[in-house]
């Protein structure tokens, strides 16, 4: 307040706390060097391209990297583009921005450069009216605005991982508008033998998805927005498709084509999960409730003790999380975090649990349970399900969705409770 | 009362004649060339397979020559694509095989359905190059692939009739989905 109140007075240094000085003066307080034309603060000079699309600050440096970790580079040698993760140790809030939201492609490919005007998208099969829409027609009808997270299958935490991005960044979440699939499945008209639709790219390898047609009746919508703008080339511009709460395989990207059909059309995506044990596949589908702490999370050092807020992401396929709990203890007490905001479906939910370390070594885990009910389960939970002998970096059948921990030593430091 | 009875069958009569026609009239009708050149799924019973034919020997050549094995190997397997023949014996069952190259993720040995193999080489091979082959050249690949799996005998012909009717080894043996409907669980009672 104090800040504020300098910048339009005249002696701004007066009286004031240096961190209040610092966001009082950048406001155009007066200079206390000799040369009064000389700006107090740095400043950042208007261009062109700032004024038209602007751009972080240069102090925040955080960026997406390759996943996993040395694994296929993005891009590789020929610039493709193949898994790409978010830097979710640096999030705040429940919205990826665009930029850092993660990326995948089926088996890397180049990013399709797609002319809105020529794009358009058919849907045909079991249906009175096949039709196509162009860009222009989908905007026309009415639409949804929803935040919804996508996660890959490949999200998956092990003990190499130094940090949260390493280990979660495969999940990011948005604010996706578009129009409900079930709006233009009705202006087709389904036949009463349509059990399956399969949604396809217009990448180049038209990676091509079997889902059904009840999920696309209650809850599907192809995406023209992305986080109040076009989505991004690297999300599915001009078109994709959301399956809230599925495997991000799923959200099909650079829609072109849904298929309607009687069965399951065993596409070569739908081959990549075929499972013997009806358990596994289930579990390879729909993603679980999830949570991880983001802060402190594995890399950041703790300055000393007292107090911090512990900060974390949930989200789960089944629905909106209905509570997060975070244990500071290694898992022998579990505490009721706070939820930020009212949690969505199918999006991430940010929760805080007031913390004050005491500066010993310490274990911190957070997990979660969604509105049907399912929790967020530990790696011994699961283990025991399958009746399997429990060891560390034991890996749970179908999608990760295992309590994390995070080590904290006596010097601050931060690090993945499962090496 | 009488009226309103009326109305209420009219409506039960009325709404699945009004769930079928259009709302909002937006989009346009495809013409069924359009249709036609756009859908390239190739479904288990194999109905969209064009017409034309191939042959296990026919598929070795052009495996070489399309530059299939610059990428798989020169059987399919040891190079940097996903290998497309297992480095274990025939006595050894889909599932006991472990993941990976030699494993059962190798589409033309594990595929329920000899009808994804076909889709997949038509639709996304060769690399940087999808979509350029003939329908003689994808039935004649497919039938090379699935004869160096032991499949089909290196004679036999596939088209669009004898293509859908090919036994895969994995027959029956693989997991369905359980039926979705909103707010469903993954599992019931996982991971208590």
């Amino acid at each position: 307040m104090a800040g504020g109140l300098a910048a339009l007075g005249p002696t701004p240094a007066l009286g004031q706390a240096p961190e209040h000085e610092a966001s009082g003066m950048a406001m155009g307080g007066q200079s206390p060097a000799s040369d009064p034309a000389a700006p107090a603060t740095p400043m950042i000079k208007g261009t062109k391209d700032l004024i038209e699309y602007g751009q972080r600050s240069h102090f925040v440096t955080s960026v997406r990297i390759a996943h996993p970790m040395g694994g296929r580079p993005s891009p590789d040698m020929f610039g493709m583009t193949f898994h790409v993760a978010s830097p979710l140790q640096d999030s705040v809030g429940v919205v990826t921005p665009s930029s850092l939201h993660y990326v995948a492609t089926t088996r890397g490919s180049y990013v399709p450069d797609i002319d809105p005007k020529q794009h358009t998208m058919t849907i045909h099969g079991l249906v009175d009216r096949p039709l196509t829409f162009t860009m222009e027609d989908l905007k026309r009808l009415p639409s949804v605005t929803r935040l919804h997270f996508i996660e890959c299958a490949g999200n998956r935490h092990n003990g190499r991982q130094k940090n949260v991005q390493e280990s979660h960044g495969m999940t990011s979440c948005a604010e996706w508008t578009g129009v409900l699939l079930s709006t233009l499945l009705k202006e087709c008209g389904l036949k009463s033998s349509a059990t399956w639709f399969v949604a396809e790219g217009a990448e180049e390898v038209k990676g091509a998805s079997s889902m059904p047609i009840a999920k696309a009746m209650d809850d599907c919508l192809v995406a023209y927005g992305m986080n109040g703008e076009a989505v991004r080339p690297q999300n599915g511009y001009p078109l994709r498709l959301m399956a809230p709460g599925y495997e991000g395989i799923f959200h099909t990207k650079w829609l072109r084509r849904i298929k309607i059909v009687d069965r399951y059309y065993m596409n070569y995506n739908d081959f990549g999960h075929l499972e013997r044990k009806p358990e596994e596949a289930a579990l390879a589908f729909q993603i679980g409730p999830k949570s991880v702490i983001t802060h402190p999370s594995g890399g950041q050092q703790l300055p000393g003790r007292g107090f911090y807020e512990i900060k974390g992401l949930a989200w789960s396929g089944g629905g909106a999380i209905r509570s997060v709990e975070v244990s500071t203890d290694g898992g022998r007490k579990w505490n009721r975090a706070q939820i930020k905001a009212t949690p969505q479906r199918m999006a991430h939910t940010r929760f805080g649990y007031p913390w004050n370390w005491d500066g010993n070594e310490t274990e911190i885990l957070s997990r979660c349970i969604d509105e049907i009910g399912q929790q967020q389960p530990t790696r011994e939970q699961v283990a025991k399900y399958w009746n399997v002998p429990f060891e560390r970096n034991y890996r749970v059948p179908g999608l990760d969705n295992s309590v994390m921990p995070w080590r904290i030593a006596r010097d601050g430091t931060v690090t993945n409770g499962l090496a | 009362m009488g009226s309103l009875r009326f109305a209420a069958i009219v409506l039960l009569l009325g709404s699945p004649a009004l769930a079928q026609s259009p709302t909002y009239g937006v989009g346009r009708t495809p013409t069924p060339d359009e249709i036609r050149a756009l859908d390239i799924s190739i479904g288990p019973t194999g109905e969209e397979l064009p017409p034309g034919r191939g042959t296990a020997k026919e598929g070795a050549t052009l495996f070489q020559q399309k530059g299939c094995a610059g990428c798989h190997g020169k059987a399919g397997i040891g190079a940097i694509a996903p290998a497309l023949q297992s480095n274990k014996g025939q006595d050894v069952p889909i599932w006991g095989r472990g993941r990976g190259a030699s494993g059962w993720m190798i589409l033309p040995l594990t595929a329920p359905f000899a009808t994804t193999v076909w889709d997949f080489i038509h639709r996304g091979m060769p690399l940087g190059k999808e979509g350029s082959l003939t329908a003689d050249e994808v039935y004649a690949l497919t039938a090379y692939l699935l004869y160096v799996n032991k499949v089909i005998p290196e004679d036999q012909v596939l088209d669009k009739e004898s293509l859908p009717k090919v036994k895969m080894p994995i027959g029956d043996d693989y997991a369905r989905l359980p039926e979705w409907k909103h707010g469903t669980r993954r599992l019931q009672g996982y991971p208590y």
